[in-house]
């Protein structure tokens, strides 16, 4: 026979299916039987419907969809057969997913069976699915049940009884007792209808009627407080009734357990006890008796009795037992603590958990054994343990725990020291009372775990090191000497990096010595190999590589400091003159002028220079962080659990600095000047004579206007517009010198976009757009810029490059347009790079009449072969004498560029005084090329 | 609920039996299947039997070459659902004799029959091995 046909006997398809080397394989195998047993469903196969579904089941096992079984299932039900009733119902069980259709059908299909319900095969049909699948999709179907459960308990002699004993095949008491719970999860207001039943369960002998009976009652008491109240009433007495029958009972071989009898029902009766006397004086008075006795008969060296003495502790714990109870509970939980079996073990640290509300005190005993139990070897307990731990801690227990837990940490295993850390650090954090006590623990972690180490966790020590003052040279000094130990630690590394750069001053000049500590010997150079070894290591990453630059910067401000004090030479600093740490730190800082991330490459650059050009105003630029608001960052912890963003402390430094730099302004105007015109005046030597008339010149006709520049030159002229943004809030500082080198900064700023008309190439374009970006990064960063730094920075860039020399570039000269005795227009033009046909034009109207025009609308035709676009004008009035001018932008597209000149016609109307005035022109005076 | 789901499970992680007292879906079993199988099976002899996994416990005992994964709720007495797989196992080997991971492949009906005498809706309800055996003996009588 062909192994594949829907004639396989289940074995050998078990046996195929086993054969299979790869997981393709078996997925074949069960394709071919599903499409067999498929095949046989739409055949309506009688014979092999029993076998097809035993497969199914395999193969519902192995993880494969089997859903088009179900309707099979319920053909096997409908038949009259015992054996393929049962497949039937247990397939329907494991087949049956939720979707709703299948669900409708299945109810449809069974809900002529209870009415006829006196035969066997349909008796069992409603009480199995009942109990299964519980299906209330159809809740008028519940009056129809209850009517039935209520003939179920009381069913007492029955033939089928004597067949099926109380298995779940047959109507009993049990199945009533299963299927009431099953309706009461499911639908908690219908619990009143059992009350009396349960009650009446608890009578029974039989253990599993009496089992399900327990059940259900400890249901209905989560169900309803109306049903807790009724049962503690009326089942008080009979649960200690059945505990005390079980667990004196003589020896019985059907449920005897290693000399217990029934262990389970004992289970599930002291589960019930615990919550008829939970919160009800009364009630637990009633059972604290049989609790005490259940709890010192039991033999605890065998897993039975120590299941139920387990129990026991716990319903000891939860209900209002009397003091001598407990106490009998916390023994027999010293005693499973002390246990070798790791089992025990757990569940008394599990229980330990639950107790520790009821009577920490009584818990603080069994301390130490509890620690011992965080260095098990086996992870569940561990857990168990470390959560136990953390909830003994108080203020009085915290030091020595905490001292216990670090030195744990030290030997434990990698994949526990997650766990382990985060619970420290959280009652480092929870319960520290002095600022040194709790940088010292933080220290030791993040020395032993700083891998582990949540990012919030490091963030908030550095929040409290910058505002213990008095400690910060104490914290930079123990950083250095845990850093030589454990340099592979993230945590540590960024705290020490953070720390190095904002108080290495501290750390070489010892300042702020605590009584207690070892003194240290740093020099500046050491310092710095702390932070080449971070930038360097290959286990660091971006933001340690980039916290490092922040703190080589910082540092170099700091050392240069000290040099520049000795030698009293602030501003006579240049490159030539650094001193060996800063020329040091500079070599650090620009090898990662290649770094492949646009973020490293950016600040390496950036500080480069700021180190090597601007000295003077460095110190100011990497002032030392403000101290970080406690009360505001801890808010911010609480309010949201997102990670703080890694690069943020870099940036963090930044707009700090730059905060610095606005309150006191420390860098002398006059120098930014002089830096101004000697770069300038260095670097340009060719124009250097005319600079000066050249400027005056150029401050006299163009600062108000944007200035026409050639189309390729658009970075030029964004350069223009940069420092006119930023040069104008200058004025407003009502400080002389500003203002002048405000003026001087604007001049030159044109002259350069001049030169840079006049020299540029697009190559040393290229270039020059290169070295300006950096530097517009640092725009970004800082905030509220300072307003030289920039403009110097600026010039900087520019000076490099406005040496190379190139092509010139016709430029398009501003035109007045049109001229009347009312009215100007001047023209100015601007072209896009690379589009030739396109022309900006900017009109600018002005009125040279005293009279104030109103409703000004201004129109314009052009020739065929010239397309035009008017954007809206700036205003629709013009102010009398010159005084203000509206400005409009045109766009135009020359389609004939090089061949036709640009030609135009213009209206204005408007209006004076209420009069409507016109005046018509055409412009054929634009400049050749466009 | 108590117990959420039974699992036998081979030594190489192949499952043997499965049964679910919640509903979950093919990918969902899968997914916990595999998951289970790969916390409890590296655990050693000396670990403790239970395993956190989820919000919920597993609770384990190996016999031979089958594991058994009990999956229960956290305020389940873990050392009863210990023994509750132990009675499992004796009731099969008194039904099978001295029963082995095929007996259980080649009779999956009958130890889901068995399974479903013990445990419904997740409580244990029945611990006599006799009347759990019953209804079966009936049907292998051919009733």
């Amino acid at each position: 026979m062909n192994p594949f046909s829907s004639g396989t006997r289940l074995r050998d398809m078990i046996r195929a299916i086993r054969a299979c080397k790869t997981a393709a394989e078996e997925r074949a195998v069960v394709r071919k039987e599903c499409a067999a047993i498929r095949a046989a469903v739409s055949d309506n196969d009688q014979e092999y419907r029993h076998r097809n579904l035993a497969k199914l089941m395999f193969i519902h096992m192995l993880g494969y969809p089997t859903h088009f079984g179900q309707m099979e299932c319920l053909k096997l039900i409908a038949s009259a057969g015992f054996p393929e009733k049962r497949i039937g119902y247990l397939g329907l069980m494991l087949l049956l997913d939720e979707r709703q259709e299948v669900l409708m059908l299945v109810t449809n299909s069974l809900k002529q069976y209870p009415t006829e319900i006196s035969t066997i095969q349909t008796s069992i049909s409603l009480v199995l699915l009942y109990v299964l699948w519980g299906i209330f999709v159809l809740l008028k179907w519940h009056g129809i049940l209850l009517l039935k459960l209520n003939d179920y308990f009381k069913v007492e002699t029955q033939t089928l009884r004597k067949k099926f004993g109380y298995s779940i095949c047959a109507p009993s008491p049990k199945q009533a007792a299963l299927c009431s719970i099953r309706i009461v999860r499911k639908v908690p207001d219908l619990a009143e209808n059992f009350m009396s039943p349960a009650a009446a369960l608890l009578k029974e002998k039989h253990h599993g009627v009496l089992i399900a009976g327990v059940q259900l009652c400890a249901d209905l008491c989560k169900a309803s407080s109306e049903a807790l109240g009724y049962l503690r009433k009326n089942c008080t007495e009979g649960s200690v009734r059945i505990l005390r029958d079980v667990s004196n009972s003589s020896y019985a071989p059907e449920y005897d357990i290693s000399g217990i009898t029934d262990p389970f029902l004992h289970i599930r009766v002291l589960k019930l006890m615990r919550m008829l006397g939970q919160g009800d004086v009364d009630a637990s008075e009633f059972i604290n008796d049989i609790l005490a006795q259940v709890a010192t008969k039991i033999e605890s060296n065998k897993n039975a009795g120590n299941a139920i003495l387990y129990e026991c502790v716990e319903t000891i714990m939860g209900i209002e037992a009397t003091g001598g109870l407990r106490v009998l509970a916390i023994n027999i939980l010293g005693r499973f603590l002390s246990n070798r079996d790791n089992n025990i073990r757990y569940v008394a640290l599990n229980m330990l958990m639950k107790s520790v509300v009821v009577d920490s005190q009584a818990m603080q005993r069994h301390r130490t054994t509890i620690l011992e139990c965080v260095k098990d070897s086996d992870a569940s307990i561990r857990k168990r343990a470390l959560e136990l731990v953390c909830l003994l801690v108080n203020d009085t227990n915290v030091k020595p725990l905490t001292k216990e837990l670090i030195d744990y940490l030290e030997v434990s295993d990698e994949e526990f020291k997650g766990d382990l850390t985060e619970k420290i650090c959280s009652i480092v954090e929870r319960f520290s009372s002095e600022k040194l006590w709790y940088i010292d623990q933080m220290l030791k972690i993040l020395s032993e775990a700083g891998n582990h180490v949540k990012d919030e966790v490091w963030h908030s020590l550095i929040v409290v090191i910058s505002n213990a003052a008095d400690l910060q040279g104490y914290t930079v000094r123990s950083l250095y000497k845990a850093f030589q130990t454990s340099s592979l630690q993230v945590g540590l590394v960024r705290v020490a990096l953070w720390c190095i750069g904002e108080y290495g001053e501290m750390l070489v000049n010892g300042a702020g010595m605590l009584a207690a500590e070892e003194p240290v010997t740093v020099t500046e150079s050491d310092a710095i190999d702390v932070v080449e070894v971070a930038l360097k290591s290959h286990s660091s990453d971006f933001t340690i590589r980039a916290m490092s630059l922040i703190a080589l910067l910082k540092l170099s401000s700091l050392f240069a400091c000290f040099f520049v004090m000795h030698l009293g030479l602030l501003y006579e600093m240049t490159s030539q003159l650094l001193c060996i740490s800063c020329r040091r730190i500079r070599e650090l800082i620009i090898q990662h002028k290649g770094n492949f991330e646009l973020e490293l490459q950016q600040r390496s650059i950036e500080f480069n220079n700021i180190i090597q050009k601007h000295k003077n105003i460095q110190s100011s630029l990497v002032e030392r962080m403000p101290v970080l608001d406690e009360s505001t960052y801890l808010g911010r912890k609480d309010g949201s659990s997102t990670d703080v963003p890694a690069v943020k402390p870099s940036k963090a430094n930044l707009s700090g600095t730059s905060l610095n730099l606005q309150n006191g302004v420390t860098k002398p105007p006059a120098a930014s000047m002089g830096d101004l015109l000697d770069l300038s005046s260095d670097d340009v030597p060719a124009t250097k004579s005319s600079t000066s008339d050249f400027l005056q010149d150029l401050l006299g006709i163009d600062l108000g206007t944007p200035v026409p520049s050639g189309a390729a030159f658009s970075g030029g002229s964004d350069i223009l517009m940069d420092l006119l943004s930023i040069g104008s809030p200058i004025p407003n500082d009502s400080s002389p010198p500003n203002s002048v080198s405000s003026s001087v900064a604007n001049s030159s700023a044109v002259a350069l976009d001049k030169f840079s008309s006049l020299t540029s190439t697009s190559s040393s374009l290229s270039s020059e757009a290169l070295t300006i970006d950096p530097l517009r990064g640092i725009e970004q960063i800082i905030r509220s810029p300072p307003s030289t730094a920039p403009i110097v920075d600026l010039l900087d860039g520019f000076s490099n490059h406005i040496s190379v020399s190139g092509n010139e570039k016709p430029d398009f000269p501003a035109i007045t347009a049109f001229e009347s005795n009312s009215l100007k227009i001047a023209f100015s033009f601007t072209k896009l790079p690379g589009r030739q046909h396109d022309t900006q034009i900017k009109a600018t109207f002005t009125n040279k009449s005293s009279n104030e025009y109103t409703d000004f609308i201004f129109q314009a035709a052009v020739p065929k072969f010239i397309q035009l676009h008017l954007d809206p004008a700036s205003s629709s009035t013009l102010p009398a004498s010159g005084k203000g001018s509206i400005t409009q932008t045109l766009s135009v597209t020359n389609s004939q560029h090089g061949q036709k000149p640009l030609a135009m016609r213009v209206r204005m109307a408007y209006k004076v005084n209420n009069q409507d005035l016109l005046e018509q022109g055409q412009i054929t005076s634009f400049p050749p090329g466009l | 609920m108590g117990i959420r789901f039974v699992l036998l499970v081979n030594k190489q992680g192949q499952t043997r039996l499965a049964q679910y007292y919640e509903y979950l879906t093919l990918e969902e079993r899968r997914a916990l299947e595999g998951e289970i199988v790969r916390k409890c099976l590296a655990r050693n002899e000396q670990q403790c039997s239970f395993v956190e996994h989820r919000n919920y416990k597993i609770v384990y005992r190996r016999y031979a070459s089958l594991f058994f994964l009990v999956g229960v709720d956290n305020d389940e007495n873990e050392l009863a659902i210990l023994e509750f797989i132990h009675l499992l196992v004796e009731t099969m080997d008194r039904h099978f004799g001295n029963v082995c991971e095929l007996d259980i492949m080649f009779h999956l009906e009958k130890a889901h029959f068995m399974l479903e005498e013990m445990v419904m809706n997740g409580c244990i309800v029945e611990t006599s091995k006799s009347n759990i055996l019953s209804p079966i003996q009936l049907m292998d009588k051919g009733f």
